[in-house]
């Protein structure tokens, strides 16, 4: 089903082990994987199973401890800050903490204009950039005039979330990492979120990844799923695949507890 | 029709700030729950879910104050009983409670038995510590739970074990109604389904005559309860049977909650999921007209003027708008479409 499309973003024995020793935690274990461009992919783990540390080696915050991560076809290499910093104009996440992603001390406006700076827009008149934050703010439904000078913790959460999305509407990167985009807010206003991320896509060709608990979500949303479990990969496959036709017991758990509408939800398993 | 259990009419209750602001949490709700049913209340964060499960318990302590509206609990008009009152004569007996976060709540240096303990004396005030243990020791077989958790301390237990201790003690009177807000938010997904075991089991077994649970997870509302409820901005949007509200919603509101439903099952893949922007407004100053407006797209004039009641829908629904229930329902068939 891949046939002739690329691999954005792939990885082979990607490990992470945390301490030494007695003490010593393996929080991804040898994971393999190839994200192709376009495709929407999604991550699926209850909490511990290493979603999270496995977002921050695919960003490039930690190093993996074993394997290797490769970017567009060739092994990632951002060493350096530069490179670093060339890497986070195709990659960039929005995360489980809104609060933790901003500078508590930038007002929303640097916040933006960061943004603008970042894709190399620093030299743009005035008048420009503001039109740019607004037109930024006003795709995710938030007024930028009223939140000039204001800085990210006197917004609401819901607020924060949609800044951040704000954010990837001007930084406009390939890929887009998602850990947990939704789980602060409401359902209806998450089916606004994932309408907005997805209309992202299509306006810049972005690559979702979303990382969620939510596995009702990566059905709906994705073509690809992975499923994760202490670790490791135990499944992955089309969404239809691995969620209407599970092959590991693990899987085949996750999808037997989780609440049904149209089926009978089966309590007898627990 | 069943014995109603508990019968809310007009309740209207409200926070008063340290600033003196009054904030309505809970406008005009009336509701009803037979023996041997259950009610959902669903809402976004902050709608007042749990401020009305106080509220209907009779539980007014500052910043929460009685403002009018009558609370029945097995026939016994309460609305206008002191608090401490309703502590001692209703909680526990009459109504149980489970508030939000109550597992993380309990007294660290405490075992399990101790807290039955008290709850046990303060009605039975001659009962011996053996007969507690051994009423205690039965419903934890009847429920499934070991009898060992009995002597452990909350931190030696799993959250979801946690949790199901929490909702036995406070069912060990056998009460009429059990209030549960969110008792299984925070669970993984495999104790979160033994939690509404649990629930059904209590229910089913008559442990319990009634139950009212809270929660924001639709897909387990429909699981647990015969009726739902959605509450927005204080008020009650729309009441119906748990599968025609899930199915069959008719307040563009619960049409938008509904629309969002995201379950792993082949029945949802073709369907679009409905979105709604914007936020619930402030309860300080709550529009004249309609609460919703701000965010309807079906908005007009007229639904900004007066506060809109709720109409009667037929077949024990009711819902809070101004629009036929039929051009709403189908606009939602419409919206609903292959995507
Ligand atoms: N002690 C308080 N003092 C003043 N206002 C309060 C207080 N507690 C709650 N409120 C306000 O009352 C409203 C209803 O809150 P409530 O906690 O009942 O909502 P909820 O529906 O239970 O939300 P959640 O889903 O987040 O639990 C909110 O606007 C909230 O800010
Ligand atoms: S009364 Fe008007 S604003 Fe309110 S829900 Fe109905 S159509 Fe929308
Ligand atoms: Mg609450």
């Amino acid at each position: 089903m891949n046939a002739g499309k690329k691999p954005c973003l792939s990885g082979r024995g990607v490990t992470k082990e945390f301490g030494f020793g007695r003490n010593k935690t393996v929080a991804v274990d040898g994971v393999d994987f190839d994200f192709y461009e376009g495709e929407i992919i999604s991550i699926v783990g209850e909490s511990g199973s290493g979603k999270t540390t496995l977002a921050k080696m695919l960003l490039g915050l930690i190093n993996a401890t074993e394997g290797d991560i490769f970017f567009q076809g060739k092994k990632r290499n951002i060493g350096s800050h530069r490179k670093k910093k060339e890497y986070w104009k195709s990659i960039q996440a929005i995360f489980q903490d809104p609060f933790s992603s901003y500078n508590t001390f930038n007002k929303i406006d640097s916040v933006l204009l960061d943004c603008i700076r970042m894709r190399g827009g620093g030299r743009l008149p005035r008048e420009k950039k503001i039109e740019l934050m607004t037109e930024a703010c006003s795709f995710v439904n938030l007024k930028f005039e009223e939140l000039t000078n204001k800085y990210p913790f006197e917004l609401s959460g819901g607020q924060q979330q949609r800044l951040m999305i704000a954010r990837i509407f001007l930084l406009k990167p390939q890929i887009l990492l998602a850990d947990e985009p939704t789980s602060m807010i409401d359902a209806c206003s998450r089916t606004t979120i994932l309408d907005t991320l997805m209309q992202l896509r299509d306006e810049i060709g972005m690559t979702p990844i979303f990382i969620t608990h939510d596995i009702g979500l990566a059905y709906y949303v994705s073509d690809t799923v992975y499923i994760m479990e202490r670790g490791k990969f135990v499944e992955s496959g089309t969404a239809d695949q691995v969620i209407l036709n599970p092959k590991k017991p693990y899987t085949q758990r996750l999808i037997n507890d989780v609440p049904k509408i149209y089926e009978e939800w089966d309590l007898s398993t627990v | 029709m069943g014995n109603a259990v508990l019968e809310v009419n007009e309740l209207t209750t409200k926070y008063i700030t340290r600033f003196g602001e009054n904030i309505y949490a809970v406008d005009h709700v009336s509701l009803k729950v037979e023996e041997g049913k259950s009610l959902g209340i669903a809402g976004e964060s902050g709608c007042g879910k749990s401020t009305l499960a106080l509220s209907l318990m009779g539980y007014y302590f500052p910043p929460l104050y009685y403002t009018s509206g009558q609370i029945i609990i097995d026939g016994q008009n309460i609305s206008g009983m002191d608090p401490d009152e309703v502590r001692k004569a209703i909680l526990g007996k009459e109504i149980a409670y489970i508030p939000q976060s109550a597992m993380n709540a309990l007294n660290p240096t405490q075992r399990i038995i101790n807290f039955i303990e008290d709850v046990i004396e303060a009605h039975k005030p001659y009962a011996t510590k053996k007969e507690i243990y051994d009423q205690a020791k039965s419903l934890f077989e009847v429920l499934g739970l070991p009898a060992e958790v009995l002597n452990k301390y909350p931190v030696e237990l799993s959250g979801g074990m946690k949790q199901r201790t929490v909702i036995a003690i406070s069912v060990i009177l056998s009460p009429q109604i059990l209030i549960a807000d969110e008792p299984s938010s925070a669970l993984d997904v495999t104790s979160q389904k033994m939690v509404i075991k649990m629930l059904r089991n209590l229910m089913d077994s008559g442990l319990i005559k009634s139950m009212i649970f809270i929660t924001h997870e639709l897909p387990l509302l429909y699981n647990v309860t015969d009726d739902i409820m959605v509450m927005y901005a204080g008020q009650i949007v729309e009441k119906a049977g748990a599968h025609e509200m899930v199915f069959t919603p008719i307040h563009p509101y619960s049409q938008g909650l509904m629309g969002s439903i995201m379950v792993p099952e082949s029945g949802l893949r073709d369907k679009k999921l409905t979105a709604i922007p914007g936020v619930p407004p402030n309860l300080k100053n709550p529009p004249s007209g309609c609460r919703f407006a701000e965010r309807c797209k079906y908005v007009m004039p007229e639904c900004r003027v007066t506060s809109i009641p709720l109409r009667d829908a037929g077949g024990g629904r009711a819902y809070r708008c101004i629009l036929p229930k039929e051009f709403l329902m189908e606009a939602y068939e419409r919206e609903r479409g292959e995507r």
